[in-house]
């Protein structure tokens, strides 16, 4: 086989994880940029995300519609636990917090549970997306799955590009993120941006989820709880709070997984997930900043 | 030299009142009881040394925090229990402690914020060329990240963003904090000239000499009360007075 060809076949299924990351990774990031929160439900919106465009599919919907339905869904499930959930205890300690993000969690998680069972459901996407495309003889090959995921993450962060430099809210939440005081002052709305971060935070986690239950063919109650792992070691590589570094994050890590698994001996595989968390340790341990976090300790 | 503010009477107008106010953080006392006023173009000061109680009180006036007891009152509506985005949308700018601009966001973005609560946005474009022409260092670096500028060019910044809000009341806290002394000259240079367009202005200052320079009235606080208050004017003929109220001297 040829090298070069393996190699390119490597680094667009490394892009092709990497942005699954970045969408799940950022929505994290941009929340506790805010909140100083890390929300652990978040990779819960994937499900419901995905279970979403499942259900729109069997009330007789094309896939397309159902898709941006399940990505609205995911969407107004996370305004919703903002409001429900997170808002009763904003500016409480870190700890209130973090538990009440872990039992929304275990609330989703078990409402899944209870109305789709916790085995697994084929998750139908239409053929085409299944099909390969095949470049040089097969020795590159990729789904349409793949491009559809790398085609509407670029999409995605697009979008965010624009919204967050562009706009007032957009602004305003980069504002709100390094410093949540200094926001209230010049007049900025902080209940109405958080429920906006939340609101594309959770949209993008629903996004992320579809597209992995089109990868894996199956969406499952707890099919968040990997992604989000991943999402949270990205997130902290990039630096906690930063959009783009949870962008850079995610494809440094997508990256990473792919080519441990290419180019290492194959003994060294099984380690894949132990290396990716090492490195979290690295990072927590030597530069818990992360690469491109400037936020420093801000007073109020 | 460009309108910033809209234009008001200067008289007997009282703009803001504060009566009686009293704030505690936790169990300690900031404010014990102070009342006070500013009306319609004028410069007051609140001079007084560290934890006397001066940012405290402008904090509380913006919403950031709520008293224990007592009524502020702005143009003749109660704000004291407002949110502080509410408080900026009927007219009261703060330029804080530390001056606080967004350190990541361009200088041309943190006086767009500035904009944000303003109901009518029309003028923005003409408004932020008017802060350009009031600081014309802030037009050279009006691509540059906030973060990235001299004390002195966010201080100016801080005081840019704050006009943006075309406030009826500037709230100004320690605009001279830790800028050289060439660099305080050239600011109060600014802020007179904005009194002279008729910007009313509620001013907190630790340097008594350059805050009674600028300032038609004073107040001296100290531990949370009024140990001394007058027309700046006097407080400057008796300058051994208001230093002896500093320092806790005085009855």
């Amino acid at each position: 086989m040829n090298t070069g060809f393996y190699i390119a076949q490597q680094v667009i299924n490394a892009i092709s994880l990497g942005s699954l990351y970045a969408l799940v990774a950022i929505g994290l990031s941009m929340v506790f940029g805010i909140l100083r929160m890390t929300n652990f439900a978040h990779g819960d919106m994937m499900m419901v995300g995905a279970f979403g465009t499942l259900v729109l599919g069997w009330l007789g919907l094309p896939f397309g519609l159902a898709f941006l339905g399940g990505i609205a869904i995911g969407a107004i499930a996370g305004v919703i636990v903002e409001r429900t959930a997170y808002r009763p205890v904003r500016g409480s300690a870190d700890v209130t917090l973090l538990l009440t993000s872990l039992a929304v969690t275990y609330i989703l998680e078990n409402l899944g549970i209870l109305v789709f069972s916790s085995s697994p459901r084929n998750f139908p996407i239409p053929d085409w997306m299944n099909e390969a495309l095949q470049f040089y003889d097969g020795q590159i090959t990729f789904t349409q799955i793949n491009v559809a995921t790398i085609v509407l993450t670029a999409v995605s962060l697009g979008f965010l590009g624009w919204f967050v430099t562009r706009t007032d809210a957009g602004l305003g939440m980069r504002a709100a993120a390094e410093d949540l005081g200094a926001a209230q002052l010049v007049g900025l709305d902080v209940n109405k941006l958080i429920i906006v971060a939340f609101a594309i935070a959770s949209g993008f986690a629903g996004l992320a989820g579809i597209l992995w239950a089109a990868q894996s063919g199956i969406v499952e109650p707890d099919m968040g709880f990997t992604p989000l792992l991943k999402a949270f070691v990205a997130a902290i590589i990039g630096g906690f709070g930063s959009i783009a570094g949870a962008l850079l994050g995610g494809y440094i890590l997508g990256a990473l997984e792919v080519f441990i698994v290419a180019f290492l001996p194959s003994e060294v595989s099984p380690y894949r997930d132990a290396i990716v968390f090492a490195l979290l340790i690295a990072f927590l341990l030597f530069r818990p900043n992360g690469l491109l976090n400037r936020t420093q300790e801000v007073k109020l | 030299m460009p309108r910033l503010a809209p234009p008001l009477a200067p008289g007997e107008e009282t703009i803001l009142s504060v009566d009686g106010l009293k704030v505690n953080y936790g169990a300690v006392a900031a404010i014990r009881g102070i009342s006070l006023d500013v009306k319609a173009g004028e410069v007051v000061a609140l001079l007084g040394a560290n934890g006397a109680g001066k940012s405290t009180m402008l904090r509380t006036i913006s919403g950031l925090i709520r008293p224990r007891a007592g009524a502020i009152s702005f143009a003749d509506e109660r704000i004291d229990r407002l949110p502080p985005a509410r408080i900026v949308r009927l007219g009261i700018a703060h330029s804080p402690e530390g001056r606080r601009v967004f350190g990541s966001l361009s200088v041309a973005e943190n006086l767009r914020l500035g904009a944000a609560a303003r109901p009518d946005r029309s003028t923005m474009e003409a408004d932020r060329e008017g802060v350009y022409a009031l600081f014309p260092r802030l037009r050279e670096r009006m691509g540059q990240a906030a973060g990235t500028l001299s004390g002195g060019e966010q201080q100016m910044l801080a005081l840019g963003r704050a006009l943006m809000a075309k406030p009826k009341l500037l709230l100004l806290d320690e605009p001279s904090l830790g800028l050289a002394p060439l660099v305080i000259v050239s600011i109060f240079k600014t802020l007179a000239e904005l009194k002279a367009q008729g910007v009313t202005m509620l001013l907190v200052e630790q340097n008594i000499t350059t805050a009674l320079g600028l300032a038609d009235r004073a107040y001296v606080l100290r531990t949370g009360e009024i140990a001394l208050s007058g027309a700046a004017s006097e407080l400057r003929a008796n300058y051994e007075e208001v230093a002896a109220a500093y320092l806790g001297a005085r009855g």
